[in-house]
């Protein structure tokens, strides 16, 4: 308490920063105007530029010739279950070679449709049951069976990975402080923050064009929220049964795996379901390296704008992951419910009926597969698709509304995408490093300055200012505007039960959606380009804004609002004077989610042809030149880091403030 | 009936029953350096030294003795440092100075691999808000410590549906904690504390979290198990009536420091500080003091009857007062040690101080 008091002491009131801001930037605006005389200061000379990219190649290199004994058995290791996986739901088995080899047929369509809809059932009844079950069938009657069977083989074999290694490095992290505290927050933030792509290219390098290496890829980026869950999950156990379980005489190891994590439970499985998330997410991304499945099928109806295509396997992405968040969140309530008391019957079938009863009709259904083929893959008679309907939509659309959508575009390009941009890649570079010191310095002390300004100044010494800058544009007008549609949402939400009964199931599902899906119809309106990926970032990156603020406003305590009404506050008052300042921070926590967001969105929109680092990682993955790919994504995680520091620190202060 | 001699023992001023476990200058300092702070000043600080090093005293200098068998309560209000307190005697909680006694053997001196031993057998306790674990049910919860120290499963079961009956939860056994009420919760807790037959029973706040009917209730129920068990009791709470209810002694702090020990009598009688007399004044004075407290030398006038040194004022004031007359204070053997007049009682009831009459 001491040092905040003698540290706010020291430093300068809020009249005097007032000064000093002017004065930074009227020093940068010099700095500016004068950028004939010190050109250095604005543009990074390029003879001085660090080759950071050229160190990276170099090292990947050496791992490659030095450790591909290492990488080869990995690959083969791990090659095994996952093949097993995808021969079960996917491929057949096939033994023995040519054209006598004995095949044994993959799951059928029709049994896994109805396990699902048990598991569904199991978990959550009747509805869930239908949803699940429904979700698959739609996935098999419109005819993308086969490729959604490989991503959920992928998930399935990935999943379990993460869960147990975010476990024990959770675990780790909470045991000793020291490591959470050096090792496993800072690895954990930047994972979080380099973009998806980027995960890829060294993988693509050690592993191959393989569905081993887009495993890896999606195993390593899932396995994050596991840690998180954990640490929070045991941080939360209450301190009176950790001393519960000294006082019973429990060994350090009784203590944790009798006591803590089944505590924690509840919290586990929160970050169970955020990995399978994830891990979807990423599959779908990874199939740029070998992954195949849906993600391969959109990535390529893309690449030849066919749009319906791409709507078809994209909609089959948002069936697979409803369902598989649905039914990850159900099994996650019924957990922290815990079970109601019944007799338990020795008999198994008695004691787990609709396991024995899924594996009864798997069985079932998959021999029937040999003898009757209508059960061993989805009847071309059945299927639909509804690929030329979105084709002639989109034509009608374009047909009757070209001028207005395209006016539209230009107008945004022209008015608000271009002076933005002219405006950011302008900016000196030296300026930019010492106002965002500048700014850590205000709002948290001396280590934050430093740490800001050094990563600032990383984008710049690497080369890749003018692509930052530009990434920083785009991420920056797109939060901005999310901000400014989310906000008011958020707000309506709080206002009303009503509007929050709409909103919700909204947010829910545009939040499980993968990224990829954003992109699909927004290309299909406006076509390549800034105002594509600007649109479908917002469309992404809207969701935290409305959460937060909704949650933030609705979170002051009634006591206080009961105290504004008896003090003589009109509605208007009460909301102005009390919860709008009260639920600031919150609502700052949101606006920092969308920036994290909207810059991960903005990175995966390289592929509709933006021009910013995301691009530079892009160009980098299809080269498989992983320097150049490595220092972008680190300079993009850069970007999210400093975004988030600050943010963080001023909200932490205002948090602070308000007690 | 052995509380008859127990009784004896004491008002003799001598409790004769061997000490279960003692503090002996045990301090708790938060902060940098707090064992070196503390040792170089040979276990000796004055609150101003430990203000100006920094550190904080959650616990000062607290000696104290607990003999077996008996309900010793430490009383205090929150921050008194009385939780801290209790967790350095079961060494939840290591202590920066001093000595933990049990059966005279320093608790802070044995090996992890005894602790484990001493806790699993001999030490139980009970919590504030249960601590029961919610993935269990009633009877794996209450069989908890016995799996722990690997009972298989029918012995245990069967020693936790013995302390499932003692608590009266018999047809509770396969419900979870959160399907039950907090009373019931507690009686779990109760019951799993119970079930490794502990020695010395840890109480830290176990009736706070409930309300004040089922308070009550739980406090009649843990004096009937007592009455079955005698077990020495350590028992925390922050509720000066529930002290005097069920304790033999009382130990109160203030500040990490205990500032008084004695029975419930004693505090009322000779409140050590004004800050205890603060919390004893609201007290319902006749059901604590006793006839030896308010007696006088015997001055020749005829009796109205008789009573014991130990009989409470509320048991004889109806019939001292109507009739009329002193009452004789008669020891064990039938001969009059003095007596009270029912104007002492009158006062008493009244609120009248009336320092003059143990002097």
């Amino acid at each position: 308490m001491t040092v905040t008091a003698s540290a706010s002491a020291m430093r300068p009131p809020v009249q005097r920063w007032l000064a000093i801001w002017a004065l930074a930037l009227a020093a940068v605006l010099a700095v500016f105007l004068l950028q004939d005389s010190l050109p250095w200061a604005v543009n990074y000379p390029a003879e001085a530029v660090v080759p950071v990219a050229d160190w990276v190649s170099a090292l990947m290199r050496w791992i490659k010739s030095n450790l591909s004994w290492l990488t080869r058995s990995i690959t083969a290791v791990l090659g095994v279950p996952l093949d097993f996986a995808l021969n079960l739901l996917a491929k057949n088995f096939k033994i023995g070679h040519g054209p006598d080899a004995f095949v044994l047929p993959r799951l059928s369509w029709i049994g896994v449709c109805a396990v699902a809809f048990l598991a569904g059932r199991a978990a959550g009844g009747w509805k869930l049951g239908v949803l699940v079950g429904g979700c698959f069938a739609y996935i098999a009657l419109f005819g993308q069976w086969t490729s959604a069977m490989l991503t959920l083989g992928l998930i399935s074999i990935a999943v379990p990975f993460c869960i147990v290694t975010g476990l024990f490095v959770g675990i780790w992290a909470w045991r000793k402080p020291w490591a959470e505290r050096l090792i496993v927050s800072p690895a954990l933030d930047l994972m979080q923050t380099i973009p998806t792509f980027a995960y890829l290219i060294p993988m693509l390098l050690l592993f191959g064009n393989s569905p081993v290496s887009a495993m890896i890829a999606t195993a390593i980026f899932a396995t994050p929220p596991m840690v998180r869950a954990t640490m929070l999950g045991l941080a939360r156990v209450p301190s009176e049964i950790d001393d519960f379980s000294e006082m019973a005489g429990c060994t350090a190891r009784q203590k944790l795996w009798r006591v803590l994590l089944p505590s924690a439970r509840p919290t586990l499985m929160v970050g169970v379901n955020q990995v399978i998330m994830l891990a979807l997410n990423m599959v779908i991304i990874a199939s740029m390296i070998g992954a195949g499945g849906l993600g391969y099928d959109v990535l390529l109806a893309l690449r030849a704008l066919k749009v319906g295509e791409a709507m078809e396997a994209g909609l089959a992405i948002v069936a697979l992951a409803i369902a598989l968040d649905r039914l990850s969140q159900a099994i996650a309530h019924n957990h922290a419910q815990g079970q109601i008391y019944q007799a338990a019957s020795p008999i198994f079938w008695r004691r787990y009926p609709n396991l024995t009863l899924a594996v009864a009709i798997l069985a079932a259904t998959t021999l029937l597969s040999l003898f009757v083929p209508a059960f061993a893959a989805v009847p071309k008679a059945i299927t639909f698709t509804t690929a030329p309907l979105w084709k002639a939509a989109v034509s009608w659309v374009t047909i009757n509304f070209f001028d207005t959508i395209e006016a539209f575009r230009v107008a945004l390009i022209l008015n608000v995408l271009n002076p933005v941009r002219a405006f950011c890649e302008g900016f000196p570079w030296l300026g930019a490093v010492f106002l965002l010191g500048l700014a850590g310095y205000q709002l948290s002390g001396l280590r934050l300055a430093f740490l800001v300004a050094a990563l600032t100044a990383f984008c710049a010494i690497t080369g890749l200012w003018e692509k930052t800058m530009a990434t920083v544009y785009l991420c920056g007008i797109s939060a901005f505007i999310s901000c400014l549609i989310g906000v008011p949402i958020g707000l309506m939400a709080s206002r009303s039960d009503r509007f929050e009964k709409i909103v919700t199931p909204i947010i829910d599902t545009l939040q499980v959606l993968p990224s990829f899906c954003f992109i699909i119809p927004v290309v299909m309106l406006f076509r390549v380009g800034d105002v594509t990926a600007m649109i479908a970032t917002v469309a992404f990156a809207v969701v935290p804004a409305i959460r937060y603020t909704n949650h933030g406003i609705r979170q002051v305590q009634p006591a206080l609002i009961e105290a504004a009404k008896v003090s003589g506050c009109t509605p208007r008052q009460t909301f102005f004077r009390v919860q709008l300042p009260l639920a600031l921070p919150e609502i700052m926590l949101g606006v920092n989610q969308t920036i994290l967001m909207a810059l991960a969105m903005i990175i995966i929109c390289a592929m509709v042809g933006t021009r910013d680092l995301g691009q530079e990682v892009f160009i980098a993955l299809s080269k498989a030149d992983s320097g150049r790919g490595i220092v972008a994504g680190l300079a993009i995680a850069f970007i999210g880091i400093v975004a988030d520091r600050l943010f963080s620190a001023w909200t932490a202060k205002a948090r602070a403030r308000l007690g | 009936m052995t509380e008859a001699t127990d009784q004896a023992l004491k008002t003799a001023g001598k409790d004769a029953r061997p000490i279960k476990l003692a503090c002996r200058n045990v301090w708790k300092l938060f902060g940098s350096n707090a064992a070196d702070f503390i040792r170089q000043r040979d276990g000796k600080a004055s609150p101003a030294d430990i203000a100006a090093a920094g550190l904080v005293g959650a616990v000062r200098a607290v000696d104290l003795e607990i003999r077996q068998g008996e309900i010793f309560i430490i009383m205090g209000l929150s921050g008194s440092g009385k939780s801290t307190l209790v967790r350095c005697m079961s060494r939840l909680v290591e202590p920066t100075h001093g000595k933990v006694e049990f059966e005279g053997k320093d608790l802070l001196k044995i090996s992890d691999a005894a602790l484990i031993e001493l806790r699993r057998h001999r030490m139980g306790m009970v919590f504030q808000n249960f601590a029961l674990l919610p993935h269990l049910n009633v009877l794996d919860n209450i069989a908890f410590p016995l799996s722990i120290q690997g009972q298989d499963r029918t012995t245990r079961e069967k020693r936790a549906q013995e302390v499932i009956e003692l608590v009266g939860l018999r047809g509770r056994e396969h419900f979870y904690p959160r399907e039950l009420s907090g009373g019931q919760q507690q009686r779990v807790g109760i019951a799993r504390s119970l079930a490794t037959k502990p020695e010395i029973w840890f109480l830290d706040e176990p009736f706070s979290a409930l309300d004040p009917l089922i308070r009550r209730e739980m406090q009649d129920e843990l004096m009937r198990l007592q009455t079955m068990l005698h077990k020495t009791i350590v028992f925390i709470t922050h509720d000066f009536d529930e002290a005097i209810r069920l304790a033999d002694r009382i130990a109160i702090m203030k500040d990490g420091e205990v500032i008084q020990i004695g029975t419930p009598e004693e505090l009322v009688v000779k409140p050590a500080t004004d800050y205890v007399a603060e919390f004893t004044r609201d007290v319902d004075r006749a059901k604590v003091i006793s006839a030896r407290s308010l007696m006088r030398a015997c001055d020749g006038s005829e009796h109205g009857g008789t009573v014991a040194p130990d009989a409470k004022i509320s048991s004889f004031s109806a019939s001292i007062v109507s009739s009329g007359k002193p009452f004789a204070v008669v020891n064990g053997s039938g001969k009059p040690i003095g007596e009270v007049t029912p104007q002492a009682v009158i006062d008493l009831l009244a609120g009248i101080e009336r320092r003059g009459a143990d002097t």
